[in-house]
């Protein structure tokens, strides 16, 4: 077991950490999180930055123009561009984190050569049509239509908790091409235009007060045969490629961003003032926060663990679910104990007086949806439960 | 950067793995109890096997392995739940004659520690005893010590009556700070052994025992319960084998940052767990003859060793204090 880096990975920091220094003051202003357009000439701005630099598709293979960065470059490249306040992937994270990865592994030459460049370079932005409302955690039992005419499929149906959807110039979709196959051998996978005429997109007002999600409706909405990625009836298969893409390094930012909210918790807590002494000065309050804090230590030990077994084996270990459960409630724990460092000072989401207090509360509440997305916290204990401990299904 | 085990890690591994299993199955552990914790043979070939005197130089007897290895060795003590004062007795190798050879059983106590409690007192041959001004060894044979009865049957405790003599100086104040990490570190080993054991111990009994016609794993109010456990497993895991790198390795990182979230989370998935798993037993995980209480008893009984979890969190906090 070793933990230091190598002189090639130090090489690799020092010279990202030059072109961050360089590129990061020159970046116009960020744009209001309600202007989609403005968010997606912000992202897809960064990405063309990316890409010009070479730090474009770090994971992607070089054969489809990507940097091949080895596991630990990647993890290195997502701790620098979090710790320096680089935009995040944003509007490009559907394609070049999900169906880029899958048109790469599964798509014809033709596919593949149509789309990866235009994604890399932030010219084509993905959304992802897969959930839909009665189709969430049990996502096989999807009902989105797809029936064969000629050549091309007519899509009846509704997708919803679509990200970027207003913006989005391609949707990869899921539609179920046979009714009479069992779940999940009906479906198929298919690149969806999003300027497709017969589609209705409506955002979904969230708690946070914010319209990160769509749902988009499908009237008899026509897409081309051939755009099907992989077999006809094949797509689940072709969807659950991509999530074997991720291989370690998908809670880097995460983990970055939340040690550095224990730090301004820190700072928060000795600009609060009550009864003559900070809340830093409380014993119990700092004793939490030192608990929590070897908690994010022990969860980067074991991303580094993971990101070893994958580059070793080729398969990360089994901490995807755990990673996903822990880190998830673990950062709500830090966001509650704000609020009590807070009290009344939490009913705002402006910042009160001089305490940096908006950003805790919007995160308080924004954080309730981390336990549920991507997979609920009870599904990962049920992936976990079955998968590696081998506990026989209910 | 690699922190998968090296080869000669994972053959470290097997070997303590099927010695304890060879030599400490449970049945031989319990009989311990009776024994005051320790026999003087398989002590013997504790030492035997180099388990206390791994670290030390070839010169010394001993085969120059490092942090982590050790850390991974004593995981597999824990999880056997093999008792004796092992962790103090590994620590004094070198630095108390016999303790790496196996002659001399060691065990530790603060000065300042109101509760006066020794551990394994009838096997014991030296007290070491830290102060403010360093580390210090006393001879056992000369101690008074009233039995008490034990949490952890298998750590048998008595309290010290009439003074403790100020012994002979092993170490000064710098070198017990440090000695408290080592001894952090290797604690936590042990016990995340005892985490990952009480997991292996609940998933097997909640496959096995059938109720409403099916095995109650099956359940997802269980499963939970024990996808937790090994959550807690795996969060203590990475942070324990990195408290071993770190000690060896000091550029990585703070030694004291590295030993406290190993310490505090190692702590936390052994009683969390040690807990869970006489739950997952239902009636039965609270009968003497199902193991489930063992592991939660020598859980409780490592956690306050070398710093209690609030311990760490505090240091945690100052080391916060001083970054932000």
């Amino acid at each position: 077991m070793d933990l230091r880096y190598s002189e090639s990975d130090e090489a690799f920091r020092a010279e990202l950490r030059d072109w961050l220094a360089g590129v990061l003051p020159t970046l116009p202003a960020k744009p209001s999180p309600h202007d989609w357009p403005g968010r997606r000439g912000y992202d897809t701005d960064w990405q063309r930055r990316l890409f010009e630099a070479g730090y474009a598709g770090i994971s992607w293979p070089t054969e489809y123009g990507g940097r091949g960065a080895t596991l630990v470059e990647q993890l290195i490249y997502l701790e620098e561009t979090t710790r320096a306040g680089a935009p995040y992937v944003g509007v490009n994270f559907v394609g070049t984190l999900h169906a880029g990865p899958t048109i790469m592994t599964e798509a014809s030459e033709a596919q593949k050569a149509e789309h990866l460049p235009r994604i890399l370079r932030g010219d084509e932005v993905w959304c992802q049509g897969f959930s839909e409302p009665n189709a969430g955690s049990d996502m096989g039992s999807l009902s989105c239509r797809g029936v064969r005419d000629g050549d091309e499929y007519v899509v009846s149906g509704q997708k919803t908790w679509t990200s970027f959807a207003q913006i989005a110039d391609w949707c990869e979709l899921l539609i179920r091409t046979d009714p009479d196959a069992p779940k999940h051998k009906g479906i198929s996978w298919v690149m969806f235009p999003m300027d497709t005429p017969g589609i209705e997109i409506r955002e979904i007002n969230t708690i946070a007060g914010t319209s990160e999600f769509s749902e988009v409706f499908f009237d008899e909405a026509r897409v081309p045969v051939a755009n099907r990625v992989g077999n006809e009836n094949d797509g689940w298969r072709v969807a659950m490629v991509t999530f074997g893409f991720e291989r370690g390094t998908g809670f880097v930012s995460d983990l970055v961003e939340t040690d550095r909210l224990i730090s301004d918790l820190v700072r928060l807590a000795r600009a609060v003032t009550r009864r003559s002494a900070t809340a830093w000065d409380d014993v119990a309050l700092r004793r939490e926060i030192g608990h929590l804090q070897a908690e994010m230590d022990a969860l980067w030990a074991m991303t580094k663990r993971n990101l070893s077994q994958a580059s070793r084996h080729g398969v990360p270990g089994p901490a995807g679910s755990v990673m996903k459960v822990v880190y998830s409630e673990l950062y709500q724990r830090v966001t509650d104990l704000a609020m009590t460092v807070l009290e009344r000072g939490g009913l705002s989401l402006d910042d009160v007086g001089d305490w940096p207090s908006g950003s805790f509360v919007e995160e308080r509440v924004r954080s309730t949806s981390f336990s549920i997305a991507a997979g609920t916290s009870q599904i990962q204990r049920n992936i976990i439960a079955e998968r590696i401990l081998g506990l026989p299904r209910e | 950067m690699d922190f998968e085990l090296s080869d000669e890690q994972v053959a470290l591994v097997d070997g303590v793995r099927a010695f304890v299993d060879g030599r400490f199955p449970m049945a031989t552990v319990r009989s311990l109890a009776d024994e005051g914790g320790v026999r003087r043979e398989l002590w013997q070939e504790l030492a035997d096997m180099g388990l206390f005197s791994l670290r030390l130089p070839e010169a010394d007897g001993g085969v120059e392995l490092g942090w982590a290895d050790a850390v991974l060795a004593f995981e597999q003590l824990g999880r056997a739940l093999v008792p004796g004062p092992l962790v103090w007795t590994h620590l004094m190798a070198g630095l108390v004659p016999g303790a790496a050879t196996g002659e001399t059983i060691v065990t530790g106590i603060d000065r300042a520690d109101p509760s006066a409690l020794v551990e394994f007192p009838r096997s014991i041959d030296v007290l070491v005893v830290s102060d403010g001004a360093g580390l210090w060894s006393v001879d056992a044979s000369g101690l008074t010590i009233d039995d008490l009865k034990p949490l952890d049957p298998l750590t048998p405790v008595g309290r010290l009556a009439g003074p403790l003599a100020q012994g002979e100086q092993i170490l000064d104040a710098e070198g017990a700070r440090h000695l408290r990490m080592q001894g952090a570190a290797l604690t936590a080993g042990l016990l995340l052994g005892v985490a990952t054991a009480s997991t292996d111990l609940a998933v097997a009994y909640a496959k096995e025992r059938h109720q409403f016609g099916r095995p109650v794993g099956s359940f997802q109010s269980l499963k939970h319960l024990m996808a937790d456990m090994f959550a807690r497993g795996e969060v203590a895991r990475g942070a324990v084998y990195a408290a071993g790198v770190t000690l060896d390795d000091p550029a990585v990182g703070s030694v004291e940052r590295a030993v406290a979230a190993a310490k505090l989370t190692a702590a936390e998935a052994a009683l969390g767990n040690g807990k869970t798993c006489i739950q997952v037993h239902g009636g039965m995980g609270y009968t003497w003859e199902i193991d489930a209480h063992l592991y939660l008893k020598r859980a409780y009984a490592l956690e306050p060793a070398f710093g209690t979890r609030d311990d760490w969190a505090d240091v945690m906090a100052d080391l916060l204090d001083a970054l932000a």
